[in-house]
């Protein structure tokens, strides 16, 4: 840090910085956006499922030493497992009742998530290693990034773009998104939208969880990691829309950029700046920046 | 007769309240009250205007820490203490509510959500909220100066007229022309528009009127216990008024209030015994009410007997 003023390089670390917890609001906005998009729930669950996915990993190590890389392959998809389960058990009885109630039962569902992790694993931070493959850092000029925090970026733009891809280009997209827009005659057309459905939700689970388990080494694991980020990801996602796959991922990475300059301008409202903005964005666009009005 | 008709609820409820303190701990009755006018609050937005805050403990918490810092930074008597809370949760109601109203269904609850946890990040760096620890020791003071409301009975009687005035007050918004329109905005909004309601004005004005009782409950609370803490304004505590009112039964006047004896009670009784497990408890009621009893305790019961 300079003296008097901000330095170039304090600017363009934060910035950094900022962009990897911009990582973290487009991956789970991204999951949202797809489960919502589908579903038309929104998925409360979300921050406990990204939980359940740092935890797995930890748990993996911890008991039964499988390391980080195989962690990164198999929490998502234990995750995405279970979502499946919750929602062939419980969701799909709301699909023809009002929005609200999907919002209600995955918040109930958040609840028991985080009091069951409360009660095995206590409130108390659980450290997990950088994997030996990333640690170190590397030398930019203006700050020494630490290895692992660029691989967050790298692996989370792959993920979303990789999502994009299969949403956009891809047959299995296609059926999606026919899906999405009338899901009544893509079943007549013959496909299992039921199951779409199921797949669909436990993707976005997945991604929650892979999420979880990226965050697993940067961060403390503490069972209510989940639910705290989450409201941030809501605020994200009122800004951003739910309408758009890319704007959800801009909106994310853009908005944690944000919150990394604002620890450098005026520290004391980094936590409270996605909400201001989303506030600034009601007044002046009020279907949000991606969004369309209904 | 038409006068007990017209307020056999209101009787019911203050007979009840007359006798409960012989049977139950007074001060857990209290807590019941306190949350129960807040869940009616709520109440008055989701059952009676269709539109659900997920972030109400923002006025209740508000209402909380405003009353709480008069009483102790500025000495206020309970009476002008309670006032300022109310006036603070009405305040930020308007400004939350404004922005809120912007979005409708499932937005709306996100942003209240979000607001409130702004309003969270707020009291924890604030530097009158007493950060992680909130306001503690607050007094009760003397009612006008007179009556000293240290005295439990006299704290009881106290907290029991709150209740009863914010539950009559609900009662007669909801029975008004205004409270006809907001069911209106609630069943078809779109029709109410047309019919030439100003539709967002009729639900900035719910809002508000919602915050500000809101708030009277985090008042008297807050009073009762004599602390105010992030636990008010937390966004958990959000949820518990949504629960209370969804068991109880969503649209019903009576529906919060039994809501609120029960998730209160449970909590009481649970706290020490389960540990954590209170929260998988109430998530499993959430996930319980949702695909099984929509309509709530009272609502059912209503619905078993159409004619009363």
């Amino acid at each position: 840090m300079g003296e008097g003023g901000i330095t170039l390089d304090a600017l363009l670390g934060q910035l950094l910085l900022g962009l990897v917890s911009g990582s973290f609001y487009a991956m789970l906005s991204l999951g949202l956006a797809v489960i919502f998009g589908l579903l038309n729930i929104v998925n409360f669950a979300h921050g406990a499922l990204y939980m359940m996915g740092a935890y797995f990993g930890w748990i993996a190590l911890t008991y039964l030493g499988i390391g980080y890389w195989w962690s990164l392959l198999i929490s998502p998809a234990l995750v995405a497992v279970f979502a499946m389960l919750i929602e062939r058990s419980l969701l799909q009885w709301l699909y023809k009742l009002d929005h609200l109630y999907g919002l209600l039962l995955t918040f109930g569902v958040s609840l028991v998530i985080e009091g069951t992790y409360r009660y095995f694993f206590g409130v108390s931070g659980q450290p997990y290693p950088v994997p030996e493959l990333l640690s170190g850092s590397t030398d930019l000029g203006f700050m020494s990034l630490p290895n692992y925090r660029g691989w967050v970026v790298v692996a989370s733009l792959l993920v979303c773009t990789g999502t994009w891809f299969v949403i956009e280009r891809t047959k299995l997209g296609a059926y999606l998104r026919a899906a999405t827009e009338n899901p009544g005659l893509t079943q007549a057309f013959g496909i299992n939208v039921p199951l779409l459905v199921m797949l669909t939700y436990g993707f976005g689970a997945g991604l929650a969880a892979f999420a979880g388990i990226l965050a697993a080494p940067i961060i403390q694991i503490t069972p209510l990691m989940g639910n705290n980020l989450i409201v941030i990801v809501f605020a994200v996602v009122v800004i951003g829309g739910m309408g758009s796959i890319l704007g959800a991922v801009a909106t994310g990475l853009a908005l944690g950029i944000v919150e990394g300059l604002t620890k450098v301008f005026y520290p004391e409202a980094s936590s409270t700046v996605v909400f201001v903005i989303m506030a600034v964005v009601l007044l002046v666009r009020p279907a949000g920046l991606f969004g369309r009005e209904k | 007769m038409t006068f007990i008709r017209r307020y056999a609820v209101l009787i019911v409820l203050a007979a009840v309240l007359a006798i409960a303190p012989s049977l139950f701990y007074p001060v857990l009755v209290m807590k019941v009250l306190c949350f129960a006018l807040f869940a009616c609050a709520f109440n008055l937005l989701l059952g009676y205007t269709g539109l659900l805050s997920f972030g109400h403990a923002a006025y209740f918490g508000a209402g909380a820490y405003i009353t709480g810092h008069a009483m102790t930074a500025w000495a206020t008597t309970p009476e002008v203490g309670l006032l300022l809370g109310v006036g603070a949760a009405a305040l930020l109601g308007v400004v939350f509510g404004g922005l809120a109203i912007r979005r409708q269904g499932i937005y709306f609850a996100m942003i209240t959500l979000a607001l409130a946890q702004m309003l969270y990040f707020f009291c924890l760096q604030a530097p009158f909220t007493g950060g992680e620890d909130g306001l503690q020791g607050v007094p009760r003071g003397e009612l006008f100066g007179l009556l000293n409301l240290s005295d439990d009975t006299a704290m009881y009687v106290f907290v029991s007229i709150i209740f009863l005035s914010g539950f009559w007050l609900i009662d007669r918004i909801i029975h008004s022309p205004f409270g006809q329109v907001l069911k209106s905005i609630r069943e078809n909004e779109d029709r109410a528009l047309s019919l030439g309601y100003d539709v967002d004005r009729y639900k900035l004005a719910a809002f508000v009127l919602s915050s500000a009782i809101a708030g009277l409950a985090g008042a008297a609370k807050t009073l009762t216990f004599g602390f105010a803490t992030l636990t008010d304004v937390f966004w958990g505590t959000s949820g518990e008024v949504v629960l209370m009112t969804l068991v109880g039964g969503v649209g019903t006047l009576l529906g919060p209030v039994i809501g609120a004896v029960v998730i209160v009670v449970l909590q009481n009784e649970l706290a020490d015994k389960v540990g954590s497990w209170v929260l998988v408890i109430l998530g499993a009621i959430f996930i319980f009410n949702v695909l099984l009893f929509r309509k709530g305790i009272v609502g059912e019961i209503a619905a078993r007997f159409p004619s009363t």
